[in-house]
């Protein structure tokens, strides 16, 4: 890692051969082993002789991934993150967009508060999704088309879901004039009730209150109906149940336009992480007493449990859900190390979502190919970003070595922050290289 | 008693529940218990905590559970610091583990901690390094209450093996009920929760725990019953637990002479009767008096005294 470096978007177009590896581009199905070119920031058929060569044996590279949902914490984070240590955390994790959520404070509802972000000149592009009520304040819709001129590519009052039917179904309609998506965090607040982890054996064990999987579930199926009969585009984010997931299957299969996605954390770790175990959801939990606790496991929606992690593992597979988002939430550490109810919920994830995906391709629940799509093509699609590694295309892409390993330490983290209970765990999955807009944004 | 060698081979070193307890490791609790209680009667049980300086740190408002550990941690000859958190500024201010990082520096060694959110204990022991006992962490675990019980049941029916214990009440909001279910589970009794439908949500899942739909069936042929409080401060209403309420009458279903205990304080009239709760089958002074040596015991071990 001592040799890490970081660009930016305004940095000079980078020109260089990736020798022999593994090209996988969802864009045109493409798998198989060859040289890649880059000249001057695009794909080329060939490099000019004295560009840089770089041994890709061994190595995959894809089309650069794009994150539906981040948490830059500007304005008002503190310093937990900045929009230049987030883009830096988004360049090491293969990351060449994210989309900054707008639960800012204040919250980005305006199309100033939306352009100012939109402009910033990072280690990756950052589209911004603005809030979807005044304020965030859930009581009366925002300016949508005015901050979709500013380049608001969807809207959210992520941290809760718009709370009432009618808004709910006024911002829809809004939006199908706009052509943009609701990118709802679907929970019912009163059905919710409060709770802090998944409703569950382990909840009720832990003496914890449980968040039952209907809070999310009801929000869900209010949406799809209310998106079906405005005509807007639906996005939900963060899924965390089987339930949810089964409802974007049926009304995918009715020909709706509902996509969705999920987090790594909710696909790889369970609740039983709130009790101790460090296993991957695919293995047998393991309590160890040490763990049990932890702050960094609170997390909104709060971890699936192991069944359900699985379901949303299979939803990846068969591609109902779109996308792997992060939700990347950075939080300083007093806001972690605290009793369990009063911890900040979240975690950060651009650092570590290529490593779950792999560790989930490793165990044989995902094909890589699918996994690359769920971080590239299909979010980009979303948002109406071009991915693909074609000859004349502006280079975006990351090169990664799918079976090196590497320890998550905060020191090695690039992120502001280091909430997260994957600290000291080894997993697999190293990016060697990562190019946004043609410019090399990380390499190690 | 051989007090010089109460922790050869205790391997914990905090105690935060009473889950990660083998049958063995609870026995030996128990038998140390019953050592303490006696060396406290003839005031022979010396200065085996002399080096320590015990914090309580109660977050929480208590009286039987402070006093008791105060007294066990003093008749063994600790150094004992009410840190009187409870209603001061401390609770407010600063965050816990800042507060008992604070305290280690100061040379205490152990922390008794009673806190409002489930797993703060296990917050303490993992961030600092003082010795952590559980005196009640949220709705999670009470471990010394369970500890207390045990030896009580224990001693009023010679074994827990195969008997069968009703606990009825608020389960779910009770760390009382939780603790004692591994505790007592784990000494070999059958365990029956009742309550309302909210009070016992989530433990038809927990394994070994029969849930009871009816007061009636829970206290069939039971060899011992627990009530819990009525936790009226969380909205509860004393009509609502009617159908609930221990009385002559419905004990008259459970074995002969099957003891009633209750961790306390009882609201009598509510969740037992008073007749109940003052009478002959009533173990809840003995509960009371059995805390303090079992305090001992766990503060003898946990010092590694030997």
């Amino acid at each position: 890692m001592s040799q890490a470096h970081f660009g930016r978007l305004t940095d000079a177009p980078a020109t260089f051969v990736l020798a022999g590896a593994r090209v996988i581009d969802p864009s045109d199905g493409t798998d198989t082993v060859r040289d890649l070119a880059v000249g001057e920031g695009r794909i080329a058929e060939e490099a000019p002789a004295d560009a840089e060569r770089i041994d890709g044996r061994g190595l995959v590279v894809a089309p650069g991934f794009c994150d539906l949902h981040t948490h830059l914490r500007v304005p008002g984070g503190n310093g937990s993150e900045t929009v230049e240590s987030g883009s830096r955390a988004a360049a090491r994790g293969g990351f060449t967009t994210v989309c900054a959520m707008p639960n800012t404070d204040p919250p980005l509802d305006s199309p100033a508060a939306v352009a100012e972000i939109a402009s910033s000149v990072a280690a990756c592009r950052v589209r911004v999704v603005g809030a979807a009520t005044r304020g965030r304040a859930g009581e009366a819709a925002g300016d949508l088309a005015a901050m979709a001129d500013a380049g608001a590519i969807g809207f959210s009052d992520d941290g809760a879901a718009v709370p009432t039917d009618g808004l709910t179904r006024e911002i829809l309609a809004s939006l199908a004039r706009l052509g943009l998506p609701l990118i709802e965090h679907a929970e019912d607040a009163a059905l919710g009730g409060g709770g802090v982890m998944r409703a569950g054996p382990n909840a009720t064990r832990l003496g914890l209150l449980g968040w039952p999987a209907e809070a999310e579930v009801a929000i869900v199926e209010r949406d799809i109906a209310l998106a079906a009969e405005t005509g807007a585009r639906l996005h939900l984010t963060h899924l965390s149940t089987a339930a949810s997931v089964e409802a974007v299957r049926r009304a995918r299969a009715r020909g709706e336009a509902v996509t969705c996605d999920v987090t790594p954390h909710h696909l790889v770790l369970t609740d039983a992480w709130v009790a101790g175990s460090r296993r991957f959801s695919w293995e047998e939990p393991e309590l160890r007493e040490e763990f049990a606790y932890d702050g960094r496991c609170r997390v909104n929606p709060p971890l699936a449990s192991r069944e359900d992690a699985l379901s949303l593992l299979a939803g990846v597979a068969d591609g109902t859900v779109d996308a792997i988002a992060t939700d990347h939430a950075p939080h300083p550490p007093e806001r972690k190390l605290v009793p369990f109810d009063e911890a900040a919920p979240g975690l950060i994830g651009l650092e570590t979502a290529l490593s779950l995906g792999l560790a989930a391709a490793e165990a044989g629940c995902l094909d890589l190919p699918t996994l690359v799509a769920a971080l590239s093509t299909r979010p980009a699609a979303i948002i109406g970003e071009p991915r693909g590694l074609q000859s004349g295309a502006s280079a975006n892409l990351v090169v990664f070595d799918p079976s090196a390993r590497w320890r998550v330490e905060a020191s090695a983290l690039a992120s502001a922050s280091a909430n997260t209970p994957l600290l000291g765990m080894e997993l697999p999955g190293v990016v060697r290289l990562t190019v946004a807009d043609g410019r090399v944004t990380y390499r190690s | 008693m051989t007090v010089g060698a109460v922790a050869a081979g205790w391997v914990h070193r905090h105690l935060l529940d009473v889950e990660g307890l083998t049958r063995e490791e609870l026995e030996r609790i128990l038998h140390l218990a019953v050592d303490m209680r006696e060396a406290r009667a003839a005031r022979a049980h010396g200065s085996l905590l002399e080096n320590e300086i015990v914090g309580l740190a109660f977050y929480e408002a208590s009286t039987r559970t402070r006093v008791s550990f105060e007294l066990a941690a003093k008749a063994l000859g600790a150094t004992v610091v009410d840190l009187g958190i409870a209603g001061s500024s401390v609770s407010k201010g600063e965050s816990l583990v800042d507060t008992l990082r604070t305290l280690e520096r100061t040379g205490v060694t152990m922390v008794v901690l009673r806190h409002a959110s489930s797993g703060a204990a296990h917050l303490a022991a993992r961030t600092t390094g003082l010795c952590i006992i559980n005196a009640g962490d949220g709705t999670h675990a009470h471990p010394t209450q369970a500890l207390a019980d045990a030896l009580t049941l224990r001693e009023a029916l010679g074994s827990l093996s195969g008997r069968t214990v009703a606990i009825v009440g608020d389960v779910a909001h009770s760390r009382v009920a939780r603790s004692n279910i591994h505790a007592l589970g784990t000494l070999g009794a059958h365990i029956r929760v009742a309550g309302p439908r909210a009070w016992v949500a989530g433990f038809e899942a927990w394994p070994g725990v029969e849930v009871a739909r009816t007061i009636e069936d829970a206290l069939r042929k039971a060899n011992a019953v627990m009530t819990l409080r009525v936790q009226l401060e969380r909205g509860a209403r004393p009509a609502d637990h009617l159908a609930w309420r221990l009385d002559e009458e419905r004990m008259q279903l459970a074995a002969p002479g099957a003891p009633i205990l209750h961790p306390g304080p009882t609201n009598e009239g509510v969740e037992i009767t008073a007749d109940l709760a003052n009478g002959a089958r009533s173990l809840i002074g003995r509960q009371v008096e059995n805390g303090v040596p079992v305090r001992m015991a766990v503060l003898a071990l946990l010092a590694g005294v030997a």
